[in-house]
């Protein structure tokens, strides 16, 4: 009875408080977010390479294919980053502003990181979850497709298809987008399995709505976090591999660029005393990859249901 | 186990039959002929050309040629650029050095790493793990065209102990260099993943078992623990072979190996097709049959996979 008196009160002051809002399930995710310092760091970051990668243009008068000509003959000497000539990274070996090329690198490099991403995910997500949801026969067969085409080593039958198709940024893109969603549909088809026998799933067959209609409004949502996490570890994996193929000169054409073509370029000055042609690639290089990489990481610890 | 390889087989060969049809169909849908120059070719000599490479039978009869020759023959034809040289004689010149550098590179990232994700894992939240961790995420960012010009940068422009390139039949100095920018980022892959295969064994309730009926660490480990936790790095071995395959394409162009990789750029560079086709095939069969190899691995350690 002593202690009826603070829970009598206790019951009147909840009965004029606010009723306690309802947390979902990405506001969680969002609060966990953002309390790992080094996913939100690495999201300024990102954010200012998007802002160089976009602006930075407007800030130099180089453009990324004029030849500075009084720097010609004495690169080496003269050629480094520098405040009085505007040339803020140096010059390349021809004599072209490295800072405007780095921008247009970036661009490239960001562009192909995230279309690979966006193809893995809507032709990664769509294949998987209709592999696993429709099962049976079809999830065999749609799924065999995927162990097949992950048993070829993709990146040689892609230069192949470079090679005789032309090399141009549009052909990348299409033998990017034929390997990035392989993986992509494995993990969807896997989340599928898991919720494809739930009671809300159960509930919508009951009502009588179609197939289709359950995989794009009740499967394909609850796939959506893995599915984030799974891409933005994928936009550096696509950065990685198309650097790969630029490095080797077979990817992007000249006057464009990229960080794999420029990081090529420094490597092959390394001799001639031109320490800023590796530099300043390789740190954007390295600086964002870590950044999406720490991004990956912090949304998976945010929306990853295990380990709540 | 014999069922299981042949059906596994069964899937393997259909795939090798696809990779040559498919490469074939593709260098016959390429524009233009090989043996179109600037000057042009008159067309007497050009029928002869054509004559003598096979190239004026009609696609289906070509193929079967083709797929007969590379299947029964291991014959990929004649290089349409090196004239005096077939595609046999390129691979016979350039493979045993891709094997050499491509086979260390292997033992390394997977001894290296194994150790390693094994030592953080077993002195979990020492500065051995913390380590282990660090470089397994610095590594990520570290892809082998990356590593090799740090890596020539530091050796061998700095510090002057190795030579930049070059091969020499393979003496250990110009092995070094190339093995480390190949294996790098897999041995910080196999460390991370055998680390929290292992972390989530030792938390396992048979390994409790057999510390308290007071075995030595050193034997739950060895006898218990390595066989289950190795599981996860097994089925990551194709992956990563399939990488490290590709990144000897540039370990041979950075460092003038002399492998296959830098007559496969050179080829592709200079629109030699048969050369691009025969080694996308050899490559490509494989690692269908290094994949057949993991699969019956696996299905051999783990006893839970039924064939």
């Amino acid at each position: 009875m002593l202690a009826g008196r603070p829970a009598v009160e206790a019951a009147e002051q909840a009965a004029h408080m606010e009723p306690v809002k309802g947390r979902s399930l990405w506001q969680d995710a969002r609060t966990r977010f953002f309390h790992n310092k080094a996913a939100v760091a690495s999201m300024v970051i990102l954010v200012l390479v998007g802002l160089f990668a976009a602006f930075g243009q407007f800030v130099t008068p180089w453009s990324n294919e004029e030849i500075d000509w009084a720097l010609l003959g004495s690169i080496p000497e003269q050629g480094g980053p520098s405040w009085e000539n505007r040339h803020y990274f140096g010059v390349d070996e021809t004599g072209r502003d490295l800072y405007a090329r780095v921008v247009q690198g970036t661009r490239i490099s960001l562009m192909v990181g995230i279309v690979g991403a966006l193809i893995s995910v809507v032709v990664g997500t769509a294949w998987g979850a209709i592999a696993g949801y429709v099962g049976g026969r079809v999830d065999t067969i749609m799924m065999r497709i995927v162990d097949l085409m992950m048993s070829i080593p993709y990146m040689f039958v892609l230069i192949l298809l470079l090679v005789v198709f032309e090399r141009s940024i549009f052909m990348l893109f299409i033998g990017i987008g034929l390997i990035s969603w392989l993986d992509m549909a494995r993990i969807a088809r896997g989340q599928t399995l898991s919720i494809k026998n739930k009671e809300f799933v159960e509930a919508a067959i009951a009502t009588g709505v179609s197939t289709p209609r359950i995989i794009a409004r009740h499967i394909v949502p609850n796939l959506l976090g893995v599915v984030i996490v799974y891409a933005t570890l994928l936009v550096p994996q696509m950065i990685i591999f198309e650097s790969f193929i630029s490095f080797l000169g077979l990817g992007v054409q000249e006057p464009s660029t990229s960080w794999g073509a420029l990081i090529n370029m420094g490597a092959d000055n390394m001799r001639n005393q031109t320490p800023w042609m590796l530099g300043f690639p390789l740190a954007f290089f390295v600086v964002t990859l870590f950044a999406f990489f720490f991004i990956g990481d912090g949304l998976r610890d945010a929306l990853d249901p295990k380990d709540r | 186990m014999t069922a299981f390889i042949l059906k596994r087989l069964a899937i393997a060969v259909p795939t090798i039959l696809l990779l040559i049809v498919f490469s074939f169909l593709l260098m016959e849908a390429a524009p233009g002929s090989p043996f179109a120059t600037e000057r042009g070719v008159p067309p007497a000599v050009l029928a002869n050309l054509e004559a003598k490479y096979g190239l004026d039978k009609p696609l289906i009869q070509r193929m079967g040629i083709y797929i007969y020759d590379v299947v029964v023959n291991f014959d990929f034809g004649p290089s349409f650029k090196f004239k005096d040289r077939t595609v046999n004689d390129l691979i016979a010149q350039g493979f045993p050095v891709t094997l050499t550098y491509g086979f260390w590179s292997f033992v390394v990232a997977v001894a290296v790493g194994g150790t390693l994700g094994v030592l953080a894992a077993v002195f979990h939240n020492s500065w051995l793990d913390y380590l282990a961790v660090g470089i397994s995420i610095g590594a990520q960012v570290l892809p082998n065209f990356v590593m090799a010009p740090i890596l020539v940068l530091i050796f061998t422009l700095w510090l002057g102990w190795l030579p930049g390139g070059g091969w020499r039949g393979g003496q250990i100095e110009y092995l070094i260099l190339p093995v480390i920018a190949l294996s790098t980022s897999y041995m910080a892959s196999i460390a991370r993943i055998t680390r929290s295969s292992m972390l989530e064994v030792l938390n396992a309730g048979f390994i409790r078992t057999a510390r308290a009926k007071g075995l030595p660490m050193r034997r739950v480990i060895l006898r218990h623990a390595l066989k289950p936790a190795m599981l996860p790095v097994i089925s990551y071995l194709g992956p990563a072979f399939v990488g490290m395959i590709t990144g000897s394409v540039l370990i041979d162009v950075f460092f003038s190996t002399g492998g296959i990789g830098q007559f496969f750029v050179n080829s592709a560079l200079s629109r030699d097709y048969s050369v691009i086709m025969g080694i996308t095939i050899l490559i490509g069969t494989l690692t269908v049959l290094f994949n057949l190899l993991v699969d019956v691995i696996y299905a051999w350690i783990d006893p839970k996979i039924r064939y």
